[in-house]
């Protein structure tokens, strides 16, 4: 099939004198995985709402599957909230009888790994494996369109992995998927990404393009612990990094002006910086402007 | 200082939950935990904070008055404010007057919790309760600071404001032992530990765990050996850890080799486990 699965052209969202989603156009095509990151408040889930028909728009224009997202169209719609939407009182198999009742398909076989699960409540299950019963939950109907919160927060390399393995079949068999998420690891697993801010697009496309310019400064010096706390008091967001410092959103020279006046040697190099860093960075300006 | 376990073994009937794990945590540096569900990162955290019993092994920790230890679940009371939190638990360490305004203060500042101060627990973001457990586990200025997953499932810009604590207090001296299933925090600590199934898979600075990973990962649309391979992105990665005659261990000709990073490593050293120890 061809055409875009969804669509936001346009879009903005108001709560009464509050923009939370402002003059957004983002699209979804088959087989692809768009990658949708933003810190709290950026406007992510206001969109994502949206998108899913859950919230009316403002302005501007959404579409699901070709047309308006009604209740028929959302049939074809494969979600998993952050939360993972399930009944942690009911066993595995239930939840599953439930979501595949309200679908009205058959109840998905188990995979191996989750087999011995079957009668044991959800909420008695491991993160990792609750993540695996989410998402048969929400693939059982073959979805067209597949939104995820989040997919892989809080389970393991390997869990991980076999989440986007799954994720990535979807995309193959000709769906789209659109997956909001924070986390570079999540993030570099998409074919592209979209950036959110203070409910605006403001970057789109691969991580390097998300990241922009955008720099961090690594310090590097024998007396670590004196120059963090020196940079520290002036107020830089500063971590380490092994036995280096990381500052965000920094101006090297600036940097440099507070170890001379400490008395502390240390060379200085702008690194570019992570997809959080940029996220800092864009929220820092939100809160000054 | 240096705090740590040595030789851990922990059971729970009939559970391995640690197998002879030996880990050194010294006064200003972090040391982070990695690994899935039931890897043993709680059990490791609550053996060093001397939270149970070892079925071998031995523990050096400083006393309870000296000990910070954040757990997973939030360890803030939901019905107490911000700043009621935050006494309660000074207040067991005998922190009172103005040296516990002060440093509450303090601390508030820190993690830009300040103008939160009067909220209760329950309406805080997952990202500020957190940072308000971070504050109670070091209000009374510990040398050992635990912190089970604190980072997990919040937003970005806590994330870097937790690191920026937990870097602050390893700088000033603490030692810092956090778990966390993020694997970019684990490559910025001083030391990192991988646990898989009770038992460390590697441990060292990153330098030295990417320097000690033996083998080849390649990167394929499709592995030969499925149960060697792993999804990054569109493509996977297959694992060849060479030297060993039970599986084909080095890659056929044509392959492309990948520079592995630490998701690589820590995959490549799970599955190696998984598909030569007899379960």
């Amino acid at each position: 099939m061809t055409g875009v699965l969804l669509r936001a052209a346009r879009v903005t969202r108001r709560f009464g004198a509050f923009t939370a989603v402002d003059d957004v156009s983002m699209q979804v095509q088959p087989g692809e995985v768009v990658g949708l990151l933003g810190a709290n408040g950026a406007g992510k889930t206001t969109l994502i709402r949206m998108l899913l028909g859950l919230i009316a728009v403002t302005s501007g224009r959404v579409d699901l599957l070709g047309g308006p997202p009604d209740r028929e169209r959302r049939r074809r719609l494969g979600y998993v909230p952050q939360g993972l939407g399930l009944y942690g009182d009911l066993t595995v198999r239930e939840n599953l009888s439930f979501s595949a009742g309200a679908y009205g398909t058959a109840v998905p076989v188990l995979p191996p790994a989750l087999a011995p699960h079957a009668d044991v409540l959800v909420r008695a299950l491991p993160l990792g494996a609750q993540r695996q019963v989410a998402f048969l939950a929400a693939l059982a109907h073959s979805p067209q369109v597949l939104v995820l919160d989040e997919p892989t927060s809080g389970v393991d390399a390997l869990a991980r992995a076999a989440l986007w393995d799954t994720i990535r079949a979807q995309a193959e068999q000709g769906a789209g998927v659109l997956v909001t998420t924070h986390y570079m690891q999540e993030a570099q697993q998409c074919d592209r990404l979209l950036l959110m801010s203070g409910g605006r697009l403001v970057a789109r496309g691969s991580e390097a393009d998300i990241i922009g310019s955008t720099t961090a400064v690594a310090v590097r010096t024998e007396d670590w612990a004196r120059a963090f706390a020196a940079l520290n008091a002036a107020g830089a967001p500063v971590m380490l990094e092994g036995r280096a410092i990381r500052v965000a959103d920094a101006d090297p020279a600036g940097l440099a002006e507070v170890l001379r006046a400490a008395g502390i040697e240390a060379s200085l190099q702008p690194v570019p910086a992570t997809i959080e860093e940029r996220m800092l960075m864009l929220s820092r300006q939100a809160r000054a402007s | 200082m240096t705090y740590s376990v040595r030789s851990a073994t922990v059971r729970f009937g009939s559970t391995v939950a640690l197998d002879d794990v030996t880990v050194e945590v010294p006064g200003g540096s972090v040391v982070a935990v990695v690994g899935g569900d039931g890897a043993g990162k709680s059990t490791l955290l609550r053996a060093l904070a001397g939270e149970l019993a070892l079925d071998a092994g031995t523990v050096e920790t400083p006393p309870k008055q000296r000990l910070g230890y954040l757990p997973a679940s939030s360890g803030s009371w939901a019905a107490l404010t911000v700043t009621q939190n935050i006494d309660f638990v000074a207040g067991i360490y005998g922190l009172a007057g103005d040296e516990l305004a002060a440093r509450r203060a303090e601390l508030l500042d820190r993690a830009a919790l300040t103008p939160a101060a009067g909220r209760l627990a329950a309406q805080l973001s997952g990202g500020m309760r957190r940072k308000l457990g971070f504050i109670m586990a070091i209000v009374h200025r510990p040398a050992l600071l635990i912190l089970d997953e604190p980072t997990t499932g919040i937003d970005p810009v806590s994330r870097i404001d937790l690191w920026r604590l937990v870097s602050e207090a390893a700088a000033s001296g603490t030692a810092v032992l956090m778990s966390t299933t993020y694997l970019d925090e684990a490559e910025r600590a001083a030391h990192l530990v991988v646990l898989d199934s009770g038992r460390v898979l590697v441990q060292g600075s990153y330098d030295r765990v990417r320097a000690s990973f033996a083998g080849v990962v390649t990167q394929t649309g499709r592995p030969v050996r499925a149960d060697w391979a792993w999804r990054r992105g569109r493509v996977l990665h297959e694992y060849w850890p060479g030297g060993d005659s039970s599986t084909p261990a080095n890659p056929p000709a044509g392959s492309t080799a990948v520079a592995p990073d630490l998701e690589d490593i820590v995959i490549a050293l799970s599955l190696a486990r998984r598909n030569t120890v007899p379960s």
